[in-house]
């Protein structure tokens, strides 16, 4: 019992990671139309510069803080510079793109800090266990993640259903031609919306590093799964990521972790250890399918585009 | 007395609040040229996706040749014998107006699970292909790529591609659209001599074709047919002159 | 007959291709003979993917998953003491096929960017998948015992031998595939690809079509994966990873998209690129150490500049449909 709520727990931090990445995505593809597969490399810059400023300085809330408007600044570069001539290209284009830049992001991370993983280190303060009840201690570290996460979609819903600047957004996603000619500022909008995911990718990453490894290519790993929730949940709605995110987040944990007991009770001790590692991995690709089998535009599909 | 060939009671689409489609009930008799016509946004594209299968229906239903086709996919009431033309010209630009039309051909030739003999010199597909070309007077430009044609003889290749479908119902949505004073009549003379062969529904904004082919016309405002009956009948009709005709007859 | 510069071209590469054992036997630098053979390999997994991507327009980020597929068939089977050729190849081929027809099946009912998506996750899958089978080596993946055995016909270890096979296949495939995209299936695909609406109104359902393409395409690319593990005699999921198919469709895209010369030299021009960027002797340390930042942007400039590839640089012969 105690491990079916430690692994709960293991399953909301993970999707909530995977909704911070989710969500930057997914708006930047409903505004833009845009699919931008160097999100990954975002969010390993953030783990990267993260690290580096917490050594450099020596204090973690610098390094956070650094390291956030690092992966913002690096994105908006990226943006101004490369992406901006793949807005009106087809999505094949926009792939191949953005493939050449992570091949170009993950060589230049290795140059400056080597291929090798990079221990990513926690401030004393953040290494304990918190006391949930009787006989479970749970990291406070992930605990924190998970209040991050749920605070940063309480406010991204704030942002996108009360302001301005979210009535924009929602505007842009199911008209981009109709917003640009009522005079909006496109172009800052674009701008704008990008730089948000940059920074939520940015903070998933440095978020990530202590728990996960930071190494050139940490960013693919993870989009795949980003690319898995964003189909189940349906591209371009927030709403969609978050659900998705947390089932994808739930699922795959779990099945990591029961999944295999779960086997052996039915088959041989040997047989559910191959199986069981192996049917986990593709748990969450499974589950995709089956969406798409039944709901092709995904759980929570946005309107319009 | 025999069924109308096409067969249409309460057909209704909306999208979100507009209801683009409001309960249409239209017969479409065998042989006869039916003519839709009505204000900008009346819905008449709307009609003509659902009665050709790329629409979806909310409700109500269509039957084709007694048959009720209301759930057929667009390709499947193709290989019925209903074909449609595109308001906005929709034709292969990158292959010559020839490959356009034997493509047409090649869809009602049984299946295409053939990977080995070309298709570009196979004269089962060539020949018809070319014969429905100089129907429609395109004969001289068969080798000429769509996408280099003229508007005008684009829309003729559009309906070179319906009628080598050899269907028994065409869907023409505007085929006049965007031509000239005299290519419209070339057109017009054209549909004229199909007249009585083929059941053609018609949806048209230029009234002199209307009412030189047209054996019967239905008028729709805002999604629904408020008159239906002959031309001359149409001519007078009180709600239509206020809706739609205005100064025009 | 007159023949278009592009295929002129064409056979002017394959005899080429044919020469360069004995030239380079002359030379006495074998490991040419290694270098073309690999291109050749990745031609024919780059002209499976041309099929479906470009004259079918079915962007399938997945595709390196058939070379896994058809690697492990082999790696697998030799695993098990069986080493017959014919059979770990029909393996190869006939998994790749099935796989290809199950991963078709659902991607096919999406289109645009789900289908680039939904590719990628089901490959993303069949990578996870191998590296978690230990027994054929997990992410370690494993060596090949030995080579498809072809009996008294060919010996694979002897790389001469080996490079006449692969270019035997190429040529096959070549031919194939023309047959295929001028066929009336071929028009079906392409027509789907350039005017779905159309090709409905006219009477195709274009799923089943794209689903057959989908499945030889596959098929071919299982057959090059095989080729593949035999060229390395080592196989690991890498082979299936994304960044994988990322590169086949660059070199689709490299070459020119449906052309038939395209593939070829998109193959030629990616590998000979990379060997280039790699090249002690050539360039600078700056350059070799690092050279996956240089290709990174090197892609990225093709893509946003070149589009059209290497093949639109040769004259085609003007008909509609392709070369």
């Amino acid at each position: 019992m105690i491990l079916v709520i430690e692994q709960t727990l293991n399953g909301l931090q993970l999707g909530v990671m995977l909704f911070l990445m989710a969500a930057g995505l997914t708006l930047v593809f409903g505004i833009m139309n845009l699919v931008n597969l160097a999100h990954g490399s975002l969010y390993m810059v953030g783990a990267y510069l993260t690290t580096f400023f917490y050594q450099q300085t020596g204090s973690f809330a610098l390094g956070v803080l650094l390291g956030l408007a690092g992966t913002l600044v690096v994105g908006i570069v990226v943006e101004l510079v490369a992406l901006r001539t793949l807005y009106a290209r087809d999505h094949l284009d926009q792939v191949l793109a953005t493939f050449g830049l992570i091949l170009f992001f993950n060589e230049l991370v290795a140059i400056l800090w080597g291929r090798t993983a990079i221990y990513a280190s926690l401030p004393p303060a953040l290494t304990g266990h918190v006391e949930l009840f009787a006989n479970l201690r749970y990291p406070l570290y992930r605990l924190l993640i998970i209040g991050i996460g749920l605070a940063v979609a309480v406010a991204l819903w704030y942002v996108v259903a009360r302001t301005r600047l979210g009535m924009l957004i929602r505007a842009g996603a199911s008209n981009r031609t109709m917003v640009a000619a009522l005079g909006v500022n496109i172009r800052l909008l674009y701008t704008i919306v990008f730089g948000f995911g940059a920074a939520l990718a940015g903070l998933a990453g440095l978020l990530s590093g202590p728990i996960y490894v930071v190494q050139p290519g940490m960013g693919e790993l993870i989009l795949i799964q980003v690319f898995v929730v964003i189909v189940i949940g349906g591209i371009g709605s927030i709403r969609g990521a978050f659900a998705g995110a947390l089932i994808v987040g739930m699922v795959d944990t779990m099945g990591r972790a029961f999944l295999k007991p779960m086997l052996a009770t039915v088959l041989s001790p040997s047989a559910a250890d191959t199986a069981g590692p192996a049917l986990a991995s593709m748990l969450i690709y499974l589950l995709m399918a089956g969406v798409l089998a039944f709901r092709p535009e995904g759980l929570f599909p946005s309107r319009g585009s | 007395m025999t069924e109308p060939l096409l067969q249409v009671r309460g057909l209704t689409k909306a999208f979100g609040a507009l209801r683009a489609t409001d309960g249409v009930d239209l017969d479409v008799r065998g042989g006869e040229t039916h003519a839709i016509i009505g204000p900008n946004g009346a819905g008449k594209t709307t009609l003509i996706g659902q009665l050709s299968g790329m629409l979806p229906p909310d409700a109500g239903s269509i039957r084709f040749a007694g048959e009720d086709i209301t759930d057929l996919s667009a390709p499947a009431r193709s290989r019925k014998g209903l074909a449609r033309s595109f308001q906005i010209t929709s034709v292969y630009r990158e292959f010559s107006a020839l490959d356009n039309v034997a493509l047409a051909v090649q869809a009602h030739a049984g299946h295409s699970f053939r990977f080995w003999r070309p298709a570009h010199a196979d004269p089962a597909l060539r020949e018809p292909a070319r014969k429905v070309l100089e129907e429609v007077g395109l004969g001289e430009r068969a080798d000429v790529l769509a996408a280099n044609l003229a508007h005008g003889e684009q829309r003729q290749l559009e309906i070179a591609m319906v009628l080598a479908t050899g269907p028994r119902l065409l869907l023409l949505d505007e085929p006049v659209a965007g031509m000239g004073a005299e290519e419209s009549q070339r057109m017009v003379d054209f549909l004229a001599t199909l007249k009585g062969q083929r059941t053609i529904i018609l949806v048209e904004h230029d009234m002199d074709a209307v009412f030189t082919l047209a054996d019967r016309i239905s008028v729709l405002v805002y999604g629904r047919i408020i008159a239906s009956g002959a031309p001359d009948a149409i001519r007078g009709h009180p709600d239509v002159r206020a809706a739609y005709l205005g100064e025009e007859a | 007959m007159r023949l278009s510069a592009r295929t002129w071209v064409l056979v002017a590469a394959l005899l080429l291709l044919a020469a360069v054992p004995p030239l380079t036997a002359l030379a006495q630098q074998p490991f040419y003979v290694d270098l073309f053979r690999r291109i050749m390999i990745f031609a024919i997994a780059a002209l499976s993917l041309n099929l479906i991507m470009g004259y079918g327009g079915m962007v399938s980020f997945g595709h390196a998953a058939y070379l896994g597929v058809g690697a492990y068939a082999v790696g697998i089977l030799g695993h098990y003491g069986i080493h017959d050729g014919w059979l770990q190849w029909g393996l190869a081929a006939g998994a790749s096929a099935l796989v290809a027809a199950a991963i078709g099946s659902i991607s096919i009912r999406t289109s645009g960017i789900y289908f680039i998506m939904i590719t990628l996750a089901f490959t993303q899958m069949l990578y996870y998948l191998g590296i978690s089978i230990e027994e054929f080596g997990g992410d370690d993946g494993m060596r090949l015992g030995q080579r498809s055995q072809f009996g008294g016909l060919v010996d694979l270890a002897e790389p001469v031998s080996f490079y006449y096979v692969v270019l035997g296949i190429l040529l096959v495939f070549l031919v194939l595939g023309h047959r295929i995209v001028h066929s009336r299936f071929g028009r079906v695909i392409q027509a789907a690809r350039s005017n779905e609406p159309r090709t409905r109104a006219i009477g195709f359902s274009p799923y089943p079509y794209r689903l057959a393409a989908f499945v030889i395409a596959g098929a071919m690319c299982g057959l090059a994966g095989a080729l593949l593990v035999n060229h390395t005699v080592f196989l690991t999921p890498e082979f299936m990873n994304w960044t994988r198919s990322g590169e086949l469709m660059f070199m689709v895209i490299l070459g020119g998209m449906s052309t038939t010369v395209g593939p070829l030299l998109g193959a030629a021009g990616f590998l000979l690129l990379e060997e280039m960027l790699k090249n002690r002797g050539l360039l600078p340390a700056w350059v070799y150490e690092h050279w996956e930042l240089y290709f990174g942007l090197v892609l990225v400039f093709v893509v946003l500049f070149a589009k059209r590839g290497l093949a639109s640089l040769i004259p085609s012969s003007g008909k509609a449909g392709g070369d």
